[in-house]
């Protein structure tokens, strides 16, 4: 089934995951709306202003936009049938998106620290839930590229499989577009 | 060669143009945060930041996601999801007030 493809001349899987990144437009559409709705809202602290740190998420955002290359990289590689360059920049994704991880763990647990959590605002509650989801998407395709790169290694992902990796690849760029509405409406936009 | 092949010998991007939408992004960036850290632009912060965001969202969309060269039907797939991403976005902050809450005193 996954090599046919529809009648709009796109492979199902393709398709597939093009309505998933559809559906997904909608889902942290609902979290960015909550967390704006509920804005400035908190009747306690800490505040954005008091607890945000806009170098370490503008690093942070580097390093997701730099995976996004190295995804498109990994896919031309692939399509080019050089497995020895399909394996460097799948392996950059994994790498920039771990970085990505540890940063936001990090800032977690520093707002932890200083008092943020879940349950004390409104402002934690929409911003844990919103950023939370975020990051579990990224870990979802840093799982997801580490198969593909363990089918690199096992010899498993010439050109016949570049349709695994573009679709991967799609859900990993989608991941990073949510990350650009968010560093913008939650950390700049205070 | 089999339909998926063929499907993807369809023309995307070369390498250096991804090695330039990538260095667009980041100067994009850099000047969000300048943006963030200037202080006579506070008040027309939002729309600045919203503009620079939009445009690091259609490069990322139109090269790295390859809509520019894919059929139109994902393009609108995509456009239609945002739509109503932004309609769910507006009408509870309208509902909750806080479109009154974020405008300029």
């Amino acid at each position: 089934m996954s090599t046919h493809a529809t009648t709009f001349g796109v492979p199902h899987r393709k398709m597939a995951m093009w309505v998933f990144i559809g559906s997904e437009c909608m889902f942290f559409g609902s979290l960015i709306a909550t967390y704006l709705s509920y804005k400035g809202k908190s009747v306690v602290g800490p505040t954005p202003a008091e607890i945000l740190n806009i170098p370490l998420t503008s690093v942070s955002t580097f390093v997701l936009l730099m995976s996004s290359l190295a995804m498109v990289l990994a896919l031309d590689a692939v399509q080019r049938d050089d497995t020895r360059q399909a394996k460097i920049w799948i392996g950059g994704v994994i790498v920039l998106g771990g970085i990505f991880l540890a940063g936001q763990v990090y800032e977690f647990s520093h707002f932890y620290h200083e008092g943020l959590t879940l349950q004390q605002n409104l402002f934690g509650s929409t911003f844990f839930v919103l950023t939370g989801f975020h990051g579990a998407h990224v870990t979802v395709g840093v799982i997801w590229m580490a198969t593909l790169l363990v089918m690199a290694f096992r010899g498993r992902l010439g050109p016949e499989r570049s349709l695994d990796v573009e679709v991967a690849g799609l859900y990993w760029h989608f991941v990073d577009v949510v990350w650009i509405v968010i560093f913008t409406v939650v950390y700049l936009i205070q | 060669m089999n339909e998926i092949a063929e499907h993807h010998s369809g023309a995307h991007a070369s390498r250096s143009t991804y090695w330039l939408v990538a260095l667009i992004l980041a100067i994009i960036t850099l000047l969000e945060v300048a943006v963030f850290y200037i202080p006579f632009l506070r008040t027309v912060i939002a729309p600045i930041l919203l503009v620079l965001s939009a445009t690091k969202f259609a490069l990322v969309a139109m090269f790295f996601m390859h809509l520019r060269y894919d059929r139109p039907i994902l393009t609108a797939i995509l456009s239609t999801g945002l739509v109503v991403a932004a309609a769910i976005i507006l009408a509870l902050m309208l509902l909750f007030g806080a479109l009154r809450l974020m405008a300029p005193a």
